[in-house]
Formats: C-alpha cells, structure tokens, sequence
C-alpha cells in the first residue's frame, strides 16, 4: 500500500514523502526516534505514523490465506444470511406478498407517493409492527421515527396501537384456543414507548442526526426499524447548489446504508413526488432527482387506480415489478 | 481533512461530537402524547364547533402543523376563517383558546361588521356587552400585506411576536392571491415559495399554534401530471377518459404545496349543496360533511360525514353553485 492511502494529516503525508517514503516497506524498518528527526516532527508524531503504518500493513496481509479481496463475503454465506432475516410485516398481506414477506431488514426500501395518499401512516403502521412480539411473528424490536415534516400524529400511532394488539389477540384466540391461554400484555402505551421521534426542523439537523444514529443505535440495540418522513422535504427548500445538494444526498443514503447493514435493520424512506418532463408530456416521479434513485434498494410506488390506493414496486434486488 | 490538517481519526470523532450536540434529542411517542395532552388545550386540537367535523379530526384543527382550506370562490371559505378567528379569541370556557389571532388578509375580505354578526348570533351573552365585544373583536389582528415582499417582512415580525403577545392563531387568506401576483414563473416561483412554505411551517411548529391557510382553485390544464411513468405504458384509455374531465378544478400552489400542508379540507358545491370534504388528513377517514352558511357562520347539516372513496376526495366540483345564489335572492324577498 501506498503512502498516499495513508488516514495520516497532509502535511505529514507531504513531509513523508519529500523525506523520499513512498512505500510502506520502507517505513517498516525504521525506528521513531530516526523517523522524527528525518521529517522533523515530534517523536509522538512519528511513532503515530508508524502506528498507523502498521496497521493498515497488517490487515492486508493476514486475510491473503482464506480471501482474495479483503471485507468481501463469498455468495454462499451471504445465501446463507439472507435466509435467516426478517422481515416487517406491513399489515397488508399483498403488500407484503410483493414485497416478499415484508419490509427486508438490512435493506434501505423507499416509499414514494402523491400527496394524501397515507405514506405517513405505512410509515406509523410499521413503526408499530415491528413491536409484535417474536411469538406472533414479528422482530420484537423498537423503532425510531424521523420526522421532518410534522405529520406524525400521536392519537393515529394511538389508534394504529390499539388495533394492532386487537390483531394480536384475535390472532391469538384463533390459534391457540386450544392450548393455554396466552393473554396480551402489552398495552398501547408500551408500543408508543418503544417509538423514537426525532423531529427535524432544517437539512443540517438531518445530517447531524444520522451521523448521531451510529451512537444512538450502539446503545440501544433494540431498534430494527428506521422510518424517515419525509427524506425530501427538506431538500426541496431553497437549495441553491444542485451538486452539494446531490452529495449531500447521496452521502447520507451511503451512511443510511452502512447503519442498515451494521445493525442489522430496516430503513424506510418515504419521498414526495414531483412533476416531470418526459416525452413531451408531464409525468409524476418521486423527488429529488435521478440520482437519488439510485441509492436505494427497493422502491415502492403508492398511486391511486379507481377508486383504490394501488402499490407498485418500482426497483428490487430480488422481485418482479408487481 | 485537507483543511483541517488533522488525521482521520479526529476529524471522524470531531463530526460525531457535532452532530451528537446539532443533532434534536429524542422522545418517545408516549412521552409526546403525555405532554400534549398535559399543557396543550385539549391535547393539542382547536374546535371549531362543527361537531361532525371535530370528532373526524379527533378533536379540531391541529395545534403546530398547517390546515389548508381549498375551494372556488364564494363558497365560504373567508366565512369559515372569520369563524374560526371568533372562536380563538374567545376565552377557554367557551371554547376558545383565549389569546390572539393575527389574520393575513391579502384580498381584503374581512368584514368586521360580519365578524361581529357572527359573534352576536352564536355567542350572544358574550356580544351584546359592548366592552366584551370590543375586548374578543380587539384581539383579531388585521394585516393586509400588497405584496409578497411585504408579506415576507410581517413574517419575520410575526415570528419575533408570537411568544411575546400570546397569539394563539394565525389565519393566511390566501395564500394563492399573494404568490399569483408575483410575475416569475415556473421553478423561481416554486423556490420562493418552497422558503415561505418552510417558514410558516417552523413558526407553526415551535409555537405550537393552529395556522390556518386558505387557497384558491384553478382549472386543469392538459399539462397536469397525474401519472406515473408505468401507468402511462397500460394504454387502455377506457378508464382513464371519465376520470380525467370529471372535475375541471384543481387546487392551486401545486404539489409542492400539498405535499407541505398536514390536513387539506375541501370546499365545493356539488348538486346545489355544499360540502366541506376533509381531503388529507394523519389522523380521519375521507369523510364529506354537507353545511351551510348561516348568519352565525357555518354550520353542518348532518353530523354524520359521508364516506368518499378514492381520489374523489380530492376532486373539486362547482356544480349548481348558481342556484344557491339564486334561491338566497328568493329568500331574501
């Protein structure tokens, strides 16, 4: 490995290789004490660089025996991982049908729709279900809600509650009557407790709050579920720099992603739509650009047709458009 | 790390350290809901007095998120905003939130000489006292703005205000009148508006106060988007026809707008009678309530709202507007 891939400050970097370093071999046989006084640093300095040096030498080398690229995972254990995840049941059994079981842990799925059309209650209706308890079938894991525009009601995620211990119960009577009885001991209140809001008022709060979920999520591990309401609102307010407006973008969707994978949850998106010109006519599509839809895993559409609210998956590692 | 002249490891730990501080701490849903219901009134609605509709929106207009009011003209919409500022200034006993309500009135609408109708006929052990009338109508502040920029400078005054002299509500009629007269168009008008959505939007939100927004209604255009890219591939025109012209209005501000407002309430005129639809909405079913305009305001004909499926809800129709005007003519001989 090159200096130049060192994580070392520039000017240090700039001292190491006008001192004549350009490779890591050449830094391994050198002391501190020397290394200092060639680039005229402090001895601590030096002896970081070498530390640094080190170990960036040395986790390449000690994986060369059982892979050949280091961090990649061969497809058979990824097989083997993806079977055994779970999935968050969306209460809507042909949602979940074309979804495959449900909203994928470990995925980033994105959920777009006009106006009015009930992206925020999907949103609360998950956040509610991945509270089901392991015996019921569902993760038994808390949720944190992000929400940038206001629209989370707590009497609705009351209501949503309610029905879904209703569920739980008449679930329960249907199947285990003849066993014990298992009575429900969650109350509404417990589920409401589970629920993280955060409520976010500027784009600068956004970024902020998902460098923050690293640390959040390390000390409550209980979260599985991610929902962001919405992720565009407020990018589509006075942004002036269409490209720090992309980066921005895309670094949070990476880091959404990364927090996904790590900690093994699901994050959902829920997006605004917005017109746009294709083939001489306007056409509704999900905001925020081509670039965004790139960066997540799944997609969902909700329209209407009739006199119904319709689902249609949009973009998906593993199903059919449906 | 360029600029900084730092390593990695400290740049990485010096964002976790400002995005912990800038990031906005937590609080559990059931937490939320225990504090609303403890300082706000009501847990945080406003009644509006219109039974049907409040128990629809699980207590009345919600505190800190905007309502939006949408329809054609003379359908009762600055009626409904006159009645909505009575009840806010009125005190708690009665209903109202005891406090101020600043009124943004761009097409000069209000009438004071009907506010205090409206008063006297429904509240009429309050009104007939001269000095409470004066002390309930004293509390409604008039701002009639005649241009967008004007309006953007009350706005930041508004702001400094709102804690220091209790307002409790904050009516905009309309919204529409104040951005059509600007001549930019397209997506500069789009951008202007975008900062004034998230303003009201902030003030709303961190004072905690109803804000009521009025609209207006324009007619469809062939260029309006009303579907997906997949839609457009199925070709069987069959179904799409009716649906299209079945409604030639559409709300103004476009969709960005409605994306921005929490609870949109439709007002339209179908048949000769009038509804008040609640079109968006957290918290109701797509419920539509008749009403009708009394000298004491508005009032519901039934209680019980009719359910709307689908995207009729959103549909705006102005038929048989004529015979109301007509038949009031005759009443009035």
């Amino acid at each position: 490995m090159e200096i130049w891939r060192l994580p070392i400050s520039a000017s240090q970097r700039g001292k190491l290789i006008s001192a004549g370093y350009t490779s890591l071999s050449s830094l391994s046989s050198i002391s501190s004490s020397d290394l200092a006084r060639e680039l005229n640093v402090s001895e601590s300095e030096a002896m970081n660089i070498l530390k640094v040096a080190s170990h960036s030498r040395g986790s390449e080398t000690s994986n060369a025996s059982c892979s050949i690229v280091e961090g990649a995972q061969s497809a058979w254990d990824m097989l083997h991982d993806e079977e055994s995840l779970m999935h968050i049941t969306t209460s809507s059994a042909d949602l979940d049908n074309i979804l495959g079981g449900g909203i994928h842990c470990k995925e980033v799925t994105e959920i777009g729709g006009v106006p009015g059309i009930g992206k925020t209650q999907l949103g609360i209706q998950i956040a509610v279900n991945v509270q089901i308890p392991n015996d019921f079938g569902g993760l038994g894991g808390n949720s944190i809600y992000i929400d940038t525009e206001g629209s989370f009601m707590v009497e609705r995620a009351f209501q949503i509650a309610e029905a879904c211990i209703e569920d739980m119960s008449e679930y329960n009577r249907f199947l285990r009557k003849d066993f014990q009885e298992c009575k429900i001991k969650m109350q509404p209140q417990d589920i409401l407790e589970n629920i993280f809001y955060f409520r976010i008022c500027s784009y600068t709060e956004q970024i902020a709050l998902i460098n923050y979920l690293d640390k959040f999520l390390s000390e409550h591990k209980d979260v599985k579920v991610i929902v962001v309401d919405s992720v565009t609102f407020h990018f589509r307010q006075d942004f002036d720099d269409m490209a720090l407006r992309t980066r921005v973008l895309s670094g949070m969707a990476l880091k959404l992603m990364n927090l996904a994978k790590r900690f093994s949850l699901a994050v959902v998106l829920l997006n605004q739509v917005t017109t746009k010109h294709t083939e001489a006519s306007f056409q509704l599509a999900l905001a925020l650009g081509d670039s965004w839809s790139h960066t997540c895993t799944n997609r969902i559409v909700l329209y209407w047709n009739g006199n119904e609210r319709y689902a249609y998956i949009d973009k998906s590692p593993s199903l059919r458009s449906a | 790390m360029e600029l900084l002249d730092v390593g990695l490891t400290e740049v990485r730990s010096a964002l976790l350290q400002i995005s912990e501080i800038v990031a906005p701490p937590y609080q559990t849903a059931l937490s939320l809901m225990e504090q609303r219901f403890q300082n706000e009134h009501l847990g945080g609605h406003f009644p509006t007095g219109l039974k049907g509709l409040d128990a629809a929106l699980c207590g009345g207009i919600p505190f800190g998120v905007l309502t939006e009011l949408v329809g054609p003209a003379g359908i009762g919409k600055t009626q409904f905003c006159l009645k909505l500022s009575l009840l806010a200034s009125l005190p708690t006993n009665y209903g109202g939130l005891d406090g101020r309500v600043i009124y943004i009135d761009v097409e000069s609408k209000f009438s004071s000489r009907r506010l205090l109708e409206i008063g006297l006929r429904s509240f009429p052990e309050i009104f007939q006292m001269k000095e409470m009338a004066q002390e309930m109508a004293g509390r409604i502040l008039v701002l009639r703005p005649t241009s967008l920029a004007e309006f953007t400078q009350s706005l930041e005054q508004i702001k400094v205000s709102l804690l220091q002299n209790q307002v409790k509500m904050l009516v905009i009629d309309s919204m529409a009148a104040l951005v059509s007269g600007e001549h930019e168009q397209g997506a500069r008008r789009q951008q202007t508006l975008s900062w004034h959505i998230s303003f009201i939007k902030s003030l709303a939100e961190f004072s905690r106060i109803p804000v009521v927004v009025t609209n207006q209604v324009r007619s469809r255009n062939h260029d309006d988007a009303s579907r997906y890219c997949f839609q457009v591939q199925s070709r069987d025109g069959a179904i799409e026809t009716p649906m299209q012209y079945d409604s030639h209005l559409v709300a103004a501000l476009g969709i960005q707008w409605a994306h921005a407002v929490t609870t949109r309430l439709v007002l339209e005129a179908k048949s000769g009678e009038r509804f008040i639809k609640v079109a968006k909405s957290p918290i109701s079913p797509p419920l539509a309530f008749p009403f009708h305009i009394t000298s004491s305001g508005i009032s519901l004909l039934s209680d019980d709202g009719k359910e709307v499926m689908g995207p009729e809800i959103n549909a705006i129709h102005y038929q048989g507007h004529n015979e109301i005007i007509n038949f009031g003519m005759e009443g009035l001989h």
